[in-house]
């Protein structure tokens, strides 16, 4: 009877019912065609980009002209996406860590808890274009005149990559609090118990116990938010003026640029792509690629940060 | 056919019966195992030579979830020089009662407690709890070292709130000394910069018991401490359990009978929330007073 295990037919799909096989057949093919599809896009780009792109247009900056030869590179776009994801990181990552941390360690009153997973819910689940139309409300109240380039009669103009940044840490947000929500939720009760039967209070277990074991999902998230934001156009295009260069408002550098306007790597692939005015279409596919190549390396980072996470805390399992 | 007509053997628990007390035999020193017992096969340990003096006492300490009682109205001492086994089966009151002792059990929301426990001869409840904690440790079922260095696990327990901040080499003696207590300063003292995660599960758990004799506690509390363990990492941690009881009063949970049997000096049987009995673990296992004592130690039920 030992033996029957070894003699006994194998499971295989060619024994199981039609509709079964079909299930996985289809499986199957969806899969291939993703990775097809994925592949695909990077194929294309690297190729479309590649044959494009040069030294000169990742330093030089754009320029307005009807002459295709002279319009320059897309340096300033690309400072732009690099500021606006830095700072809208930023922003998202303490305001998510703490609001994760309420919501995990704290959450009394229930009900208030309850409303703030529903707000963020709902900031997560807004159109950036509604942010963005949002965010032009906002920063053009005379309040917040600061953050931007006031015109003589003294109306605010209300777009500036600090405008911009604030509305962009909102598309972070929601990312960084889940990622840093459920780190927090995966540590084992009596890892927090261990603290306090130490004699250390539930302040003291946050910041030198859990704060640290929770790093991976924090940059997991924050990672995650970065590629959100450098993806994301319309904020670009309503908040952050588009224009074709940095343009800084002339005061004390660095400041003056981040009260002033500019755009990033996806405003100019829109605006050079044979649906806007710039008609560059090889520009466009070389500053796509740029773009790729980034959001790409953003999401190994986060699959590497994910996994260090994953042995760095062994009584996770 | 046959044996479907044959009922299995039933043995019942009468939780309400009147208990049979049998006395001692006379003569010797009051104890003599009876034949067939578990006592002779195994090791007891050599009483503790140093004295014994009680750390905490519970008195009359009821444990209520809502408005289930966990623990019923427990008086039981905790000497120093001594090991203090709580046995029993699952559920019934030996790990509530234990994380009552450091207030521990005050973080389930719905735990209220009755009746008086003592440190010291002070009611702990007049104790700041992180005072309270810094005196009662504990260690726990399953190795938890903090995601931090070897040498931090141990300090963090050091670090006192709110004062500054010592450092390192301010605290290496008294990291280097709860290490050597715990029996485990050879085997990392290379090794203190290394995350406490790489360690193995043995060494963890002594490095938890390290971590809570830093902050040179009266009393420790272990709950399981070796169930997660292999044989060899138990029997370590089981004589290391007998050289902490000449220092600090030592209370372990544990299920397994045997294990009671070769590291305690006292021992409380508990069931369903009630400490049946308590009594020098010669005379609990050899010797029952109680009739639920004297099954669960033939192994009559668990």
């Amino acid at each position: 009877m030992t033996t029957a295990s070894a003699t006994a037919p194998r499971d295989s799909p060619s024994k199981w019912p039609l509709i079964d096989r079909l299930g996985l057949g289809m499986a199957w093919a969806a899969g291939i065609m993703l990775c097809l599809i994925a592949g695909a896009i990077v194929v294309y780009m690297l190729v479309k980009g590649l044959q494009e792109l040069n030294v000169d247009l990742l330093t030089s900056h754009p320029q307005p002209s009807l002459d295709q030869s002279k319009t320059g590179g897309f340096l300033d776009p690309m400072i732009g996406t690099l500021i606006l994801t830095v700072m809208g990181t930023l922003i998202a990552v303490p305001l998510g860590v703490a609001t994760a941390i309420w919501l995990a360690e704290y959450g009394r009153p229930a009900g208030l808890a309850r409303a703030v997973e529903s707000g963020v819910e709902m900031v997560a689940g807004t159109p950036s274009i509604v942010l963005a139309i949002f965010g032009l409300l906002i920063f053009q109240e005379s309040l917040f005149a600061a953050f931007s380039f006031t015109a003589e009669g003294g109306a605010v103009y209300g777009r500036s990559f600090l405008a911009a940044s604030a509305m962009m840490s909102l598309i972070a947000l929601p990312l960084v609090v889940g990622a840093t929500r459920e780190a927090l939720q995966s540590i084992p009760s009596h890892i927090r118990e261990a603290s306090y039967a130490l004699g250390k209070t539930k302040a003291a277990t946050i910041r030198r116990v859990l704060v640290p074991a929770i790093r991976p999902g924090i940059a997991t998230g924050a990672t995650l938010g970065m590629g959100r934001i450098a993806g994301d156009t319309a904020i670009v295009v309503i908040l952050l003026g588009a224009t074709l260069q940095l343009q800084g408002i002339d005061a004390l550098e660095p400041f003056g640029t981040l009260r002033g306007t500019g755009s990033t790597l996806t405003s100019y692939v829109y605006v050079n792509s044979p649906a806007g005015e710039g008609n560059a279409p090889e520009k466009a596919y070389a500053a796509a690629f740029v773009l790729l190549a980034i959001v790409i390396a953003l999401n190994f980072t986060v699959d590497w940060l994910a996994r260090r996470g994953k042995e760095g805390s062994a009584w996770t399992r | 056919m046959d044996s479907l007509s044959v009922p299995p053997p039933v043995r019942r628990i009468v939780v309400d019966r009147e208990p049979t007390v049998v006395d001692p035999p006379a003569g010797g020193n009051g104890y003599a195992p009876p034949p067939g017992s578990l006592a002779p096969v195994i090791r007891r340990p050599e009483p503790s030579a140093g004295p014994k003096v009680e750390r905490m006492r519970t008195h009359e300490v009821s444990v209520f979830y809502g408005g289930l009682e966990a623990v019923k109205q427990v008086t039981i001492p905790v000497r120093m020089g001594e090991v203090l086994a709580l046995i029993g089966p699952s559920g019934c009151g030996k790990t509530t009662l234990l994380r009552t002792l450091n207030r521990l059990v005050e973080l389930t929301p719905t735990a209220s407690r009755g009746g008086v426990i003592s440190l010291d001869g002070g009611d702990v409840d007049a104790l700041e709890v992180t005072d309270l904690r810094r005196r009662v440790s504990m260690v726990f079922q399953q190795p938890n070292p903090f995601p931090m260095s070897v040498f931090d696990n141990v300090a963090y327990a050091l670090r006192q709130q709110g004062a500054k901040r010592p450092g390192k080499d301010e605290l290496m003696p008294y990291v280097q000394d709860a290490l050597q207590r715990a029996g485990l300063w050879s085997e990392v003292v290379d090794k203190l910069d290394h995350p406490a995660l790489r360690l193995s599960g043995g060494q963890q758990q002594r490095l938890c018991i390290a971590r809570s004799l830093a902050a040179r506690p009266e009393v420790l509390l272990l709950d399981e401490p070796c169930s997660a363990l292999d044989p060899r990492s138990t029997q370590i941690i089981e004589d290391l359990i007998l050289t902490l009881r000449e220092e600090v009063a030592v209370v372990i949970v544990t299920h397994n009978m045997q294990q009671a049997l070769r590291i305690a000096d006292y021992v409380g049987f508990m069931f369903l929330g009630e400490l049946v009995e308590y009594g020098p673990a010669e005379q609990v296992f050899g010797h029952p007073r109680e009739q639920r004592t004297r099954e669960y130690v033939s192994g009559a039920f668990g």
